[in-house]
């Protein structure tokens, strides 16, 4: 195989090419070096790479590892030793870790080998990449549109063939959202699945860090990897940890997958609806029966989200006082001056916009009515799987109602953006698993805003199927989605760069 | 509940230690009330009888040794530091 064949490659067969001893992990990591400087003009989806660090690692790295030699793309949100961690953002431009977080020591013990930075909306709010304060990051399918977000950096790296594997992070879809936008699997793993330790805070009760890849399959190696109780995360679970694996390959007879009437909302894309519905009938024919149920309080998820998140949010980034890391603001006349001045050149609009709306849902005389209100129909949201669950093994939807939008198509309106999570944020609100596997491409014509029936063109715009499962049951929607993916061809498409 | 109408903007800034440019404070008021308003719907469902939940998960207390352990140099902890001297964070003088 030509060295220029390799960054296309499955981390699966990779694996067995690096075992073999075909190649070595020095080589993998040139050639996609070679790669994304050929693409990154086009497509901006790194901050920041240090091959240099990754060549060391990779010259002395054990293949026989269950990584061992993959080079991993990571979200710049989780702090990965020596390197820098913007989040995106102005205020962090200067900051390198001094530490890992426990997901990259547990990625290195496997042997990954963390190479670069991806790009992402400012501290993971937005769901384009486009708040990021660095760059825009393109579709790779079209380069006219967004990749998704806020994980948006490792999705389009993944879909170009710029990274094996990535990882990201969901806090209302984040993960799932930019994977289906890009026609890749990405996964939310349960609350308390994958430790936090080291993932800079958006909000914790909500913020999972979850793999993106070209296969089910290789989600479920990163998993392995990654998944497991971490004392220095109290939320994390102290529960085992399964071999992600082992229902790869079983069929679907008796599984039982419900349809939420919910989710038939206005304002899914036709091609999406059709996609999905196209989707629905292949899974029958794989042995699963489609039950129909009912997750009431579906509507109320994204204001719900939002005043959690927010509120989270603007208690988490309270640390950013430009005191002991961080930009700090020049020559302040007084303490109030500093932090003011400091945070209001630091952080950029929807981050500020989204501290505003959380210290106003927690200030004196609202905190009931905003705050506490949310939790409570967090907790129906919650009781709604609950009850969904006890009739079926997973839940099917689209993940997110319209394929990428184009650039700069909804920054003006926060309510539009904020939307786009319609389908994913509830997982996150519930605290249970979820993936995003391809089930289609819609003919759009790149021109003509996404409404516009009319003329199309071939060029096509990848739509996502997602699955969710009850919380620790990650296996079950591993074992469903793989058994949809090689069923069809959609993982195989790959967008012409 | 609270009317979308009451938010003030300028006010919260305050609170947040968050400096906003007029022109911003103007954007933000108008979107938040946009938000507020569509959030409006929270008002319909019936809560009497539901608990609030922090965490979709039940985990309450989390206890583990109290036992010393490797973690930071004073210089790493200050590596990253906008102004040190002396092994120390330097900050804005807060006294007259």
């Amino acid at each position: 195989m030509s060295r220029s064949d390799l960054p296309a490659l499955t981390i699966a067969d990779l694996q067995s090419l690096l075992r073999r001893k075909e190649i070595s992990p020095r080589e993998v990591l040139d050639a996609l070096c070679a790669r994304i400087e050929t693409l990154e003009p086009k497509i901006d989806a790194y901050l920041s790479i240090d091959f240099q660090a990754a060549a060391k690692e990779a010259d002395k790295v054990d293949v026989d590892l269950p990584l061992g030699g993959v080079p991993i793309a990571i979200k710049d949100i989780i702090n990965v030793k020596g390197q820098p961690c913007t989040c995106g953002s102005k205020i962090l431009a200067n900051y390198r870790s001094p530490y890992d977080a426990t997901v990259i020591q547990k990625l290195r013990a496997a042997g990954a080998v963390p190479f670069g930075k991806t790009n992402m909306d400012e501290f993971a709010m937005g769901s384009s990449t486009e708040n990021s304060s660095v760059k825009v990051t393109r579709n790779p399918w079209d380069m006219s549109r967004v990749p998704g977000g806020s994980s948006g950096g490792s999705a389009a790296a993944v879909a170009a063939d710029s990274a094996f594997g990535g990882l990201g992070t969901d806090t209302g879809g984040s993960i799932r959202q930019p994977a289906s936008l890009c026609g890749v699997v990405g996964v939310k793993p349960s609350y308390g699945r994958v430790s936090r330790f080291g993932l800079v805070a958006f909000a914790s009760s909500l913020d999972q860090v979850g793999p993106l890849t070209k296969t089910v399959r290789d989600s479920a190696l990163i998993m392995n990897a990654m998944a497991g109780h971490d004392p220095q995360d109290s939320t994390s679970l102290n529960e085992p940890v399964p071999d992600y694996t082992k229902n790869l390959g079983r069929d679907l007879k008796g599984m039982r997958l419900g349809l939420p009437k919910e989710y038939m909302i206005e304002g899914i894309d036709p091609e999406v609806k059709s996609a999905v519905d196209v989707a629905l009938k292949q899974l029958q024919s794989l042995g699963a029966e489609i039950v129909d149920v009912s997750l009431p309080h579906t509507d109320y998820g994204i204001a719900v989200y939002y005043f959690l998140a927010t509120a989270e949010a603007s208690a988490n980034l309270a640390r950013f006082d430009g005191v002991r890391y961080g930009y700090r603001a020049k020559d302040p006349k007084d303490l109030l001056d500093h932090y003011g001045r400091t945070r209001e050149e630091g952080f950029g609009a929807e981050v500020k916009r989204r501290i505003i709306l959380g210290t106003y849902v927690l200030s004196s005389g609202y905190y009931d009515a905003y705050y506490v209100r949310a939790q409570k129909v967090r907790e129906l949201i919650r009781q709604d799987f609950v009850k969904a669950f006890e009739k079926v093994d997973a839940i099917v939807s689209p993940t997110s109602p319209v394929p990428a939008f184009k650039l700069g198509e909804r920054t003006a309106d926060p309510l539009a953006m904020y939307l786009a999570d319609i389908f994913t944020n509830t997982g996150n609100l519930a605290g249970i698993c979820g993936i995003s596997v391809p089930c289609g491409l819609a003919k759009m014509n790149g021109n003509q805003p996404r409404n516009d029936r009319g003329s199309r063109t071939l060029s096509g715009l990848p739509i996502g199927l997602q699955i969710l499962g009850k919380a620790l049951d990650e296996t079950h929607i591993f074992q469903i989605a793989h058994a949809y993916e090689q069923s069809t061809d959609w993982h195989k498409q790959r967008p012409k760069v | 509940m609270a009317k979308a109408s009451d938010l003030d903007v300028a006010y919260v800034s305050k609170l947040a230690r968050l400096n906003l440019t007029d022109e911003e404070t103007q954007l933000f008021q108008k979107q938040l009330a946009d938000v507020l308003k569509y959030a409006e719907k929270l008002r319909e469902v019936d809560v009497s009888h539901v608990e609030a939940t922090a965490h979709a998960i039940p985990i309450f207390n989390v206890f583990r040794e109290d036992e010393p352990r490797d973690w930071f140099t004073a210089q790493e902890a200050l590596s990253n530091a906008p102004h040190k001297a002396n092994q120390l964070f330097v900050v804005t003088k807060v006294v007259e």
